[in-house]
């Protein structure tokens, strides 16, 4: 269709500048804890500084004589607030442990930073102040930290569990199949990498306001979430407050990554406490609260085996995890290593597949959904893996993944693991890669300088990737146990003025919804980008929605947008051809009217349509007025963005410190609907992913204490850690939906860390280092040589 | 303890904590809320604002010692809906995304494009070292510094 009354940068596929910009460049976006409530009191909460204790006893007094206090609260005091636990929604096997899980723990705290009491006052700094008044007592218990030593059992962080272990899941669909190919194997692959601890670190952190209606007994939830939807239903369960009486507000919201895909205790306590004081309440959550409370992501050990033929062609992947839930079940946590289980083989044609992941109980904050959420961690298997092979086979990594690409012919592709990937064409995007990053003259530089014997060594590493994005299809959540669906939700409008209002489920914190919702639409009716107001995050303007996560916006959302805009046009169509006794087959929509087909000197604006479905004085028979469409997409499959990344680095083998020189970004994530976009979605998720490799890591000590909770400690990398990025694209349109779009929101982090990590190693590779754990930090860099060195050593002894 | 203070032009006097931190008086006491906080370390850079013409953190100061002192905040940036060449250049080179460093960021790059005559993308990523942002990966926000340092018309400071 051709569509001349947009403007040229309003279009689909064109970099219309951001209609969210000005209100954020301006300082007068609101954010939650920028919202000015009347009256409202301000609640702090007292954690423990124990990994693992007993609450012997617990003394508020203090606090509730402190000046400007109004109220102060137990675990036990707030008990019958709860109809249900804090839940998890993600109960991964029938036989799943799950922990009782309350806003304010009663007797047992189970990590550093479990909330104990809570402290209400008239300002911010009278319930802060109080905490210090609060006594308890604890009787500490011993920390379960290591992983393996969890498994042990000899700690048991739920003595009502009788173990720490949560579940085990399989996934093997050829058991046989498997076996045979490792006894075959000319070449066997083994490795283990560890997936540390992360802190997603959004930049504002999480924050909530509640306040009572004056009557009727509702309440308004402003809370800095990706999920106000989920929020709302989740919240009327915790607390027993019909669904209806409730309305959830996400404003504009700065960052989530994953941390506020979640429904935290402090959401459900400002809740509970503006039900018993009758008066707004709201929390503010300070950054070493985020590093404690909130939810951290990976932590995993994996243990990846590969079985290829003598060609270095990949017969099997045989996969193991332990994954660390850390000490409660937040709303997915279980299911994060599933969200990786299906890809293990990456983007290799792998006929036999078996994978397995236990899920263990620690003494730390809980995990969770974390930018990738399982996929950077099957990427972080299979990509490190690949280069061990090449390494093992004397070939160049870039090759042995050519040889191992599923064929483009191949697509749809049905894997061993279950899936049907809906399109690829991965050559390409290697290719592009390599050129992109000079990959032959890198190489060539690479050997002169070992040849020089340089301590600054180069090093080249590349990562293919597939994700699985537009979480998801209801009926394979239901497979895997997963307690919703994966529909969303949204709303075309034409006004009676002309102007169009989209109502959308999908809750924006950064993405750019706004601005490519509009395009969409502006590009299927012929009108303007800035007369399309888009509504969001906000469950009274719309009710219904299942929010933002797993690159999920514009592959279900973004299509629930297209097809209810189909469904107007469909409509407008029946009521222009009414009016201008024409037939509906003879009119065709250009630039914003309908015109009949080789007479365009008669037509109809939408515009105009939109007016007469207002006025309804002259409708087709039985049409009921109005001009909208309401559209609740259910996706048939995910989809399958892909792409190549190259990292170059600069190893100091004497000092260890790692410099990015140059990254490399090839991403085919289908159609796109605004590249700049797009473009900054792969920025922010290289660097994050950047950050796993080389900077980033929640660190524990052996009793329970988190020593990374501040942004002094935490290593989030700033401008000047890192370089500016080459991208390029190819486009392999998804089939699966009509817009042929994937998504792109995890793609970078996805991807990186892998390159990272092996472009660290193949720089080492020649000193005898075959293995690094992230962070590569210099000092890790530096005693991976060292060892090397004395092992070289030994061995000319 | 009494301050008196100029932000964004206009003169205030204020009855105050000793120990309120510069940022909450902005945000609380004058309602200036574009100024955000991001941590409680002085790491992240969100609560960037500009005190007699420098950048400051202003959660590394007391209300208290900005008494006399001139200061500029994101609201003071666009004059009649205007936006200022460096806002501008932000929104030109899609150097923000949930837009909660934003404000932070241009405070700190008006600074350096004016200590830097010469600015280089050098300058601008060691400039900003102590701006946080998780979205955007800072590439754009390079990109949008070096173009608003070409586009600066005239000196932002004390003066607005």
């Amino acid at each position: 269709m051709t569509v001349t009354g947009v403007p040229a940068d309003g279009r689909i596929g064109t970099p219309l500048l951001r209609k969210e910009d000005p209100p954020l460049l301006t300082g007068e976006a609101r954010f939650v804890e920028d919202l000015v409530v009347p009256g409202a009191l301000h609640a702090a909460v007292l954690r423990s500084p124990h990994a693992n204790a007993r609450i012997r006893s617990l003394d508020i007094s203090g606090a509730l004589a402190s000046p400007g206090v109004v109220a102060a609260f137990t675990g036990a005091d707030l008990r019958e607030e709860w109809a249900q636990p804090l839940p998890c929604a993600w109960p991964v096997t029938a036989d799943i442990k799950i922990p009782e899980h309350l806003p304010l723990a009663v007797e047992h705290v189970s990590y550093g930073g479990d909330a104990v009491a809570v402290v209400v006052g008239e300002s911010r700094e009278a319930a802060v102040d109080a905490l210090d008044a609060v006594v308890v007592d604890y009787e500490p218990l011993p920390a379960v930290v290591d992983l393996q030593e969890a498994l042990t059992d000899r700690v048991v962080v739920h003595e009502s569990l009788g173990s720490n272990r949560c579940y085990t899941w399989s996934l093997i669909p050829d058991p046989a199949a498997v076996d045979s190919a490792f006894a075959e194997a000319a070449h066997v692959v083994k490795e283990r990498y560890v997936q540390q601890r992360l802190i997603p670190n959004a930049m504002e952190t999480r924050g909530v306001c509640v306040v009572p209606q004056p009557f009727g007994g509702d309440y308004t939830i402003y809370s800095a979430t990706q999920i106000p939807h989920i929020l709302k239903v989740m919240l009327g369960i915790v607390t027993g407050i019909p669904e209806q009486k409730l309305r959830v507000v996400a404003p504009w919201v700065g960052g989530g990554f994953g941390s506020k895909l979640n429904v935290y205790a402090e959401e459900a306590l400002c809740l509970a406490l503006a039900r018993r004081l009758k008066r707004p309440v709201r929390w503010t959550e300070e950054r070493i609260e985020n590093a404690q409370a909130t939810i951290q992501g990976r932590g995993m050990i994996q243990e990846i085996e590969l079985a290829a033929d003598r060609d270095g062609r990949v017969r099997a992947v045989r996969v193991n995890l332990l994954a660390d839930m850390g000490a409660y079940l937040q709303l997915v946590t279980p299911g994060i290593p599933l969200l990786g289980a299906f890809l293990y083989h990456g983007v290799y044609d792998i006929p036999a597949y078996a994978f397995t992941c236990t899920g263990v109980f620690t003494t730390k904050t809980a995990t969770d959904a974390d930018r990738g959420a399982g996929r950077p961690e099957a990427t972080y298997a299979i990509e490190p893996a690949m280069d061990a092979l090449a390494h093992q086979l004397g070939l160049d990594p870039a090759e042995v993944r050519r040889r191992n690409f599923i064929a483009t012919e191949k697509f749809p592709y049905s894997s061993a693991a279950g899936l049907v990937f809906d399109s690829g064409d991965y050559g390409p995007a290697l290719d592009q890669a390599l050129e992109l990053a000079a990959y032959e003259a890198t190489r060539k530089e690479q050997q002169d300088r070992r040849n020089a014997g340089a301590n600054k060594r180069i090093g080249i590493g590349l990562s293919c990737y597939v994700e699985m994005c537009g979480l998801a299809p209801s009926r394979v959540l239901a497979s895997l146990n997963y307690s919703a669906g994966g529909w969303e939700a949204a709303t075309v409008r034409l006004m009676a003025t002309g102007k169009v209002q989209v109502v959308t489920g999908s809750t924006p914190h950064g993405q750019g919804h706004e601005t490519c919702w509009s395009q969409i639409v502006a590009d299927r009716l012929g009108v303007d980008p800035d007369d399309v107001d888009v509504v969001s995050g906000d469950t009274a303007l719309s009710p219904a929605g299942m929010d933002t996560y797993g690159s999920r916006s514009l592959s279900v959302g973004g299509v629930a947008v297209w097809q209810a805009t189909e469904k107007v046009i469909a409509k407008a169509r029946a009521i222009a051809a009414h009016q201008m006794e024409a037939s509906e087959e003879d009119l065709e929509l250009v630039g914003g009217s309908f015109q009949v087909k080789g007479t365009p000197s008669r037509s109809m604006a939408i515009q105009a349509v939109a007016f007469e479905a207002f006025t309804a004085h002259n409708l087709p028979d039985g049409m009921e007025p109005g001009l909208e469409a309401q559209v609740t997409y259910d996706p048939p499959n995910f989809t399958f963005p892909f792409g190549t990344h190259v990292a170059v680095v600069e190893v100091d083998s004497e000092t260890g410190d790692v410099d990015l020189v140059r990254y490399v970004a090839v991403d085919d994530c289908g159609n796109q609907v605004n590249p700049m976009i797009v473009e900054g979605q792969v920025h922010g998720g290289v660097v994050q992913g950047i950050a796993q490799a080389l900077y980033e890591e929640a660190v524990y000590d052996q009793d329970g204490n988190l020593r990374t909770s501040t942004l002094t400690d935490y290593l989030v990398p700033s401008a000047a850690e890192v370089p500016s990025f080459t991208l390029g694209h190819t486009v392999t349109p998804s089939p699966t939906n009509p817009m042929g779009v994937k998504g792109v929101g995890e793609a970078g982090t996805i991807a990186s860390t892998p390159a990272v990590m092996n472009a660290v190693l193949d720089a080492l590779a020649p000193l005898g280092v075959t293995a690094l754990d992230m962070p590569a930090s210099p000092q890790r860099v530096w005693e991976a040589v060292e060892r090397a060195k004395k092992a070289a050593e030994g061995e000319e002894r | 303890m009494r301050v008196s203070t100029t932000v964004n032009g206009r003169s205030y006097e204020h009855e105050i904590e000793p120990r309120l931190l510069l940022v909450y008086y902005l945000r609380d006491v004058l309602g200036l809320t574009g100024t955000k906080v991001g941590c409680d370390t002085s790491s992240c850079g969100a609560c960037t604002v500009l005190v007699d013409g420098e950048s400051v953190k202003s959660c590394t100061m007391l209300a208290a010692q900005a008494d006399g002192c001139a200061m500029t905040t994101i609201e003071a940036l666009a004059v009649d809906g205007a936006l200022d060449p460096l806002q501008e250049a932000f929104h030109d080179n899609h150097a923000l995304q949930c837009g909660f460093c934003t404000s932070g960021m241009v405070m700190a790059a008006m600074s350096i494009i004016r200590e830097h005559p010469g600015l280089t993308e050098a300058d601008v990523r060691e400039g900003l070292e102590g701006n946080l942002c998780r979205c955007t990966g800072y590439h754009n926000i390079v990109k949008a510094v070096l173009a608003g340092a070409g586009r600066q018309a005239h000196p932002v400071g004390a003066a607005r």
